[in-house]
């Protein structure tokens, strides 16, 4: 049971970082991103172009950091990829979204525009890749090492959860500490106002589609180095990604975390009962029973 | 190709296209009218191909028993089927609806889009359910035994046709009664429906429910059809997504819009099909992806620069009044 | 000299006009009152002024620039701050963030118009790290209108601002707008509190279904019998 709890953590951190992308975009966005499940895929795919093909064409040298699955490599790919997702995430706004903002169009257009780039991201991943499981680095033995209290993890999951903390304490601090992040708390409270204050709502939600679709490739990436990369694995996390930042409450981006690590405790301890390929399951069950007993979610507020 | 078989295959073309449309329509009156946002379509595509076919198939007996396992097996006529399916997804719709109609659209999509992943999960696990990812195989077709195989296609063209009329004229029906016009009114502006007085929750949830039991009459024409059902077969591509399309290029909140965007997309479909057979092999074996990569690209060009559809919305809804 | 101009202003939020042909005038240093009856249009024409709707006809210059329809954004850049008679502070942030994101468009250092701020607003000096969503009815209205100050607008536009307060923060909130008035922040205010709002303006315009009805001196306005029977009741 403490290896599935651990093992939860782990799942959860990913699926924490995916959500509060999710949670920032709705937020500040108005708009149920169905494709954020899509930049994580292509962050880990892109990586995947980085370290296999783009950096030893360039002579980066191979090897890896101590008991840890990667090296150098993987260190360049990461953030050159989060910032590339983060891009293309601006730039998807910029050439679909903005536009049916300025004609007015509803939520529910927004949402199925972000249904049809999901497809597209997909497809041209599958006619690039294919259907077939890739791994960053196939083969490796990737044992798990013994601590206390009968916890056993493996080194790259230590490194993911790392990484997740580091992300968000940085995220934190953004939010908290810097003008443009306090530009996007303010956007998030209340639009009309910061467009009376003179601030400029359209860059705002340019900062939020980078910083979400960054997240959502970093957390790709993880998700690819612990397990594998499929075409169909972002669109599998889109339901524990929602049901997170439902959980969490939708908009406030510290619910999002505990909702992801919530979530992914609760997928992984129901192995223990059910078959694995129910998590997604379990996860909209949560997401349901929340809806039910209170819709706002942990940390949010009664009706917006 | 002799004159027979491209007879045959136009007629499996508008089979398939008919049964598209019935999904177009039940999703009309999900969203076109009342502006319910349903990606889950599969989910209830799933629900009502299974529900039907066990519905008129027998238990398995003797050897086969022991190959395939199912739930139930009621071994009961074609229309019991049909009404099976339809009330079985009116079900599901009213469960998922209790919780997620009273908060804001994008809380049922996510609900809708976990039914049918949860769904296809299932059937895809529960071996004991209706026979795990080997799925059901030889279900019944109406008046088969009357026809025999050489022209039964045409018959079911028929009953495919008839069953679809059938529920446009419903459909057209309701909308023009005063039923309908509250619809319309909640899609429009849901606060002055809510403060005039409607129960606004009460007619989105009938909305959901004849929406889903809609397509789970479609679900059933399909698995009819096809004789062979399985999990893999009801996916978010084929089963949800490609009715959206349908749906936004005919014209949302038209159901002559419903139905010609179904025959439009799959004709569109069919023929990418047959475009790909013409270049070179490296590009054919990406031919699926390909193809939805269009799809997707075309849904997205209907968005910006024409949401209302080839038709658009219908404009006289009612003999009493006026656009 | 005329601080802002408006000409014969059409503008609706639909294709229904809800302001037809108004027109108003604010001088330098003044504070010039809008009343009249509810619906009247007085809220939508400070959005029409400010650019949260786009005028359909008429003009609208701030000093001798035409700001007809331009985005709100833009508007306060120009020197007009507007300040909304609902959801107008920043709920989830803290006062001085408030303020903070009241001079975000400014590139200089504005410290020392916070401080300006807080000695005009001494209560919200001693609360400034609370979140603004906590505060009461009063020191939330003082919060918005501090986010406004900080750009340091020669023109501002208050909705309502005594809305929702109880009598004796009424007066509080008058006797603070006579101050930042007396600082040479031309004022145009609308209000539902006909009296008081005339009591300390030097103009006034009636409004009614959208259209101008009567104007005049502040004390004049108050002075008149038709006004004083239809709009003063309160």
């Amino acid at each position: 049971m403490v290896e599935l709890v651990v093992y939860g953590v782990v799942l959860g951190s990913v699926i924490a970082l995916g959500a509060i992308g999710i949670t920032l975009v709705y937020g500040i966005v108005r708009l149920a991103n169905f494709a954020h499940g899509e930049f994580m895929t292509a962050g880990a795919y892109l990586a995947l172009l980085v370290v296999t093909v783009v950096l030893p064409w360039l002579g980066v040298p191979d090897g890896t950091f101590g008991p840890l699955s990667f090296g150098v490599r993987m260190l360049v790919a990461f953030p050159l990829c989060m910032g590339v997702v983060a891009g293309m995430a601006v730039l998807i706004d910029r050439l679909l979204y903005r536009k049916l903002r300025l004609k007015n169009s509803g939520p529910v257009i927004l949402a199925m525009a972000s249904l049809g780039i999901s497809f597209i991201i997909r497809m041209l991943i599958l006619i690039i890749w294919g259907a077939d499981y890739r791994f960053y680095r196939p083969g490796v033995l990737r044992p798990a090492m013994d601590l206390p209290l009968g916890i056993k993890i493996r080194p790259d999951q230590v490194f993911i959860i790392a990484t997740v903390l580091v992300l968000v304490v940085l995220l934190h601090l953004f939010l908290q500490k810097t003008r443009m992040g306090k530009a996007m708390r303010a956007t998030a409270d209340n639009t009309e106002l910061a467009l009376i204050s003179g601030i400029d709502t359209e860059a705002i939600v340019m900062w939020t589609w980078g910083i979400g679709g960054g997240l959502a490739a970093a957390a790709g990436i993880l998700y690819g180095i612990d397990v594998q990369l499929h075409p169909g694995m972002g669109w599998n996390f889109l339901i524990p990604l929602f049901a997170a930042a439902i959980l969490g409450g939708i908009g406030n981006m510290y619910g999002a975390l505990v909702g992801g690590l919530v979530i992914g405790i609760a997928e992984q301890v129901s192995t223990a009962w059910l078959t694995p390929t129910y998590k997604l399951a379990v996860a909209f069950m949560i997401m349901i029973l929340i809806l039910f007993v209170r819709p706002q979610g942990i940390f949010g507020e009664r009706s917006r | 190709m002799e004159l027979g078989g491209v007879i045959a295959y136009i007629v499996s073309l508008v089979i398939m296209a008919s049964i598209y449309a019935v999904f177009c329509l039940g999703l009309n009156i999900q969203w076109g009218y009342t502006g319910l946002f349903n990606i889950g379509i599969a989910g209830f595509f799933c629900i009502g191909a299974y529900t039907s076919a066990m519905v008129t198939m027998p238990m398995p007996g003797g050897v086969l028993a022991k190959y395939v396992h199912q739930l139930f097996g009621l071994n009961l006529p074609f229309v019991f089927g049909l009404l099976g399916a339809a009330l079985v997804c009116g079900l599901v719709a009213l469960i998922i609806g209790v919780p997620t109609l009273r908060l804001n659209e994008d809380y049922l999509a996510i609900a809708t889009l976990g039914i049918a992943e949860t769904f296809r999960l299932i059937f895809n696990n529960e071996r004991w359910l209706a026979n795990g990812p080997q799925g059901l195989m030889g279900l019944p077709q109406p008046l088969h035994k009357l026809i025999g195989e050489r022209h039964y296609d045409f018959v079911y063209l028929g009953i495919v046709l008839a069953v679809m009329l059938l529920i446009y004229l419903l459909i057209e029906r309701g909308i023009r009664s005063p039923w309908g016009r509250v619809l319309r009114a909640i899609r429009e502006d849901e606060i002055s429906a809510a403060a005039s007085g409607k129960n606004v929750f009460r007619f989105k949830m009938q909305s959901l429910v004849f929406g889903s039991m809609v397509m789970g009459v479609g679900g059933a024409l399909y698995a009819h059809y096809t004789k062979a059902i399985s999990p893999d077969v009801f996916t978010p591509l084929y089963g949800t997504f490609i009715i959206w399309v349908m749906l936004m290029a005919g014209g949302s909140g038209n159901n002559k819009g419903a139905i010609l965007g179904a025959y439009a997309i799959w004709g569109i479909w069919i023929g990418s099909d047959f475009l790909m057979d013409m270049l070179p092999a490296v590009i054919r074996d990406k031919g699926p992806y390909l193809r939805f990569l269009v799809v997707g690209v075309l849904l997205e060009v209907i968005l910006v620069y024409r949401p209302q559809g080839i038709l658009g919305e219908e404009k006289k809804v009612s003999k009493l009044m006026d656009s | 000299m005329s601080v802002l101009k408006v000409r014969g202003l059409w503008a609706g939020y639909t294709e229904l006009d809800i302001l037809q042909d108004v027109s108003m005038q604010v001088k330098a240093g003044q504070i010039v009152s809008i009343i009249g009856p509810n619906g009247a249009g007085k809220s939508t024409l400070l959005k029409a002024v400010f650019g949260m709707l786009k005028p359909k006809k008429g003009r609208v210059v701030l000093k001798n620039e035409d700001i007809t329809g331009r985005q709100p954004n833009k508007v306060a850049r120009k020197g007009i701050s507007y300040v909304p008679q609902v959801n107008n502070v920043f709920p989830s942030l803290t006062i001085q963030e408030n303020l903070e994101m009241g001079a975000f468009i400014r590139t200089d250092d504005f410290s020392g118009r916070m401080d300006e701020i807080y000695s005009l607003f001494p209560v919200l000096k001693e609360k400034r790290k609370q979140k603004a969503g906590q505060l009461s009815g009063g020191q939330r209205q003082m919060v918005a209108m501090g986010r406004a100050l900080m750009l340091n607008p020669v023109l501002l536009l208050l909705d309502e601002p005594s809305a929702g307060l109880a009598p004796l923060l009424v007066s509080m909130i008058f006797e603070k707008i006579r101050q930042i008035n007396q600082t040479g922040v031309s004022i145009a205010i609308v209000e539902q509190n006909a009296r008081e709002a005339l009591k300390m303006s030097d103009y006034g315009y009636v409004l009614a279904m959208g259209r101008n009805v009567l104007d005049g001196s502040g004390e004049s306005l108050l002075n008149n019998e038709e006004v004083a029977r239809l709009y003063l009741g309160g």
